[in-house]
């Protein structure tokens, strides 16, 4: 059972999106929820469990009529898909948590403009079968909540002392010792973030380096850099 | 009349939908290399964001929103979960026939948007929009006045941005960081300067 699941192709799909193919630091797909929803832990997670659940099974819907959907119209098809399950996703949320789905605003609506969910469908699914499609969306859902976790712990964490709501540092003005750092909880610091995380990566693997347009050439009397 | 002109003010600069938004960034990081492709893109958004905004909201008030059913003699009907499918339909049509239209009347300026129209659907920037309007219960006058005060918002930004990553270019930026990182750091910078609008209050 376990082995016709996971076999060579749906491991790939899985765990290549984590790092070597991240869709946010190496796609650039899905940037605008990564950055707007993680002042918060909370916020986050919901978010990233919402995204990779609409991902894997709008995937998996597509792949399954793939060969049915004629090209010319095949975007509004896939719009239409994942707009269902986004409202799904949408109305639960307000039936189950309504205090986050106030806290994400218009940002589960967006999930249906989200390029991973679009990305997916578009590069992947419509030319696979429905469970690597399923096992791509998981994949690639859960590389975009990799990286929206680590922002939301550097933004919640340092901007407000504190992880989930629970107290991590306390902070000065209850006599503790962290000074917040409020630019965190302000949108550059997402940015920020999630730059210095790419700078990361890519030093690690360096084969995602962009390559340079121009190179500074370096004097040849010595004293380099001046002139 | 103010209320309209704060409004504008309010959702080109302080509620700017790129930088204190980050809405429309995947195309907003892909697009601004170069100047002359981010301002087509930055126009063409301006332009469907104008007319899909108050469109959506007619559409939201006369069908959709609690209610609204009424004038046909239905009452007590609530269609207001439907509003995401019926926004990006409308989008995506809406984008499909004005692509049509300019592809008839105005073949230069289609050549010259051409690429970027399609784009437009899945640009978070203009489904935003109509999110917007409908959380914050706009009505006609002021939809149509935000959707072209926030078009023209994202089109300066992305405008701005590019003009950031021509001279960018030229310098000594490490290995890592090229191309994307730097970008990100721009536009954090970027935001952070559109944040000195926040304090205006208006």
């Amino acid at each position: 059972m376990s082995s016709e699941i996971f076999n060579d192709e749906t491991k790939k799909v899985l765990v290549e999106p984590l790092v070597t193919n991240n869709p946010i630091t190496l796609q650039v797909l899905g940037i605008c929820s990564a950055l707007a929803v993680t002042s918060q832990m909370s916020t986050s997670l919901i978010m990233a469990l919402a995204l990779t659940l609409v991902t894997a099974f709008s995937s998996a819907a597509i792949s399954a009529i793939r060969n049915h959907i004629p090209s010319s119209i095949r975007i509004i098809v896939q719009m239409t898909i994942i707009a269902s399950l986004v409202i799904v996703v949408d109305q639960c949320l307000k039936a189950f948590a309504y205090d986050v789905s106030k806290q994400l605003s218009v940002f589960v609506g967006l999930i249906i403009t989200n390029c991973i969910v679009m990305g997916r469908a578009e590069a992947y699914a419509m030319k696979n079968p429905p469970l690597e499609s399923f096992m791509d969306g998981i994949g690639n859902g859960a590389g975009y909540s990799l990286i929206l976790i680590i922002v939301a712990f550097f933004r919640e964490t340092l901007g407000s002392g504190k992880l989930l709501g629970i107290e991590v540092f306390k902070l000065t003005k209850d006599g503790g010792w962290y000074d917040p750092n409020g630019l965190m909880l302000l949108p550059p610091s997402a940015f920020f973030i999630i730059g210095l995380i790419i700078w990361g990566v890519r030093q690690w693997k360096p084969k995602q380096q962009e390559t340079v347009e121009f190179k500074i050439m370096s004097i040849a009397h010595g004293e380099g850099g001046h002139h | 009349m103010e209320n309209y002109i704060s409004l504008f003010v309010k959702a080109v600069f302080i509620e700017n939908l790129a930088l204190s938004f980050f809405l429309g960034m995947c195309t907003f990081i892909a697009v601004s290399k170069k100047i002359s492709t981010a301002m087509g893109l930055g126009i063409a958004v301006m332009v469907v964001q104008a007319i899909t905004v108050p469109a959506n909201n007619i559409v939201y008030h006369a069908l959709l929103k609690e209610d609204a059913l009424s004038w046909m003699g239905i009452t007590g009907v609530d269609l207001s979960f439907l509003a995401l499918l019926s926004c990006i339909g409308m989008i995506a049509a809406l984008v499909q026939i004005l692509e049509m239209i300019l592809d008839k009347f105005f073949p230069a300026l289609y050549h010259a948007l051409g690429i970027f129209l399609p784009l437009i659907t899945v640009n978070c920037a203009i489904l935003g929009g109509s999110l917007f309007m409908i959380e914050r219960d706009y009505n006609l006058g002021e939809s149509v006045t935000y959707g072209v005060g926030s078009g023209l918002g994202w089109a300066l930004a992305i405008t701005v941005m590019a003009g950031v990553r021509e001279k960018l270019k030229y310098s000594d930026i490490p290995a890592g960081l090229q191309g994307l990182g730097i970008t990100f750091i721009t536009a954090g910078l970027m935001s952070l300067g559109f944040m000195a609008f926040s304090g205006i209050q208006l």
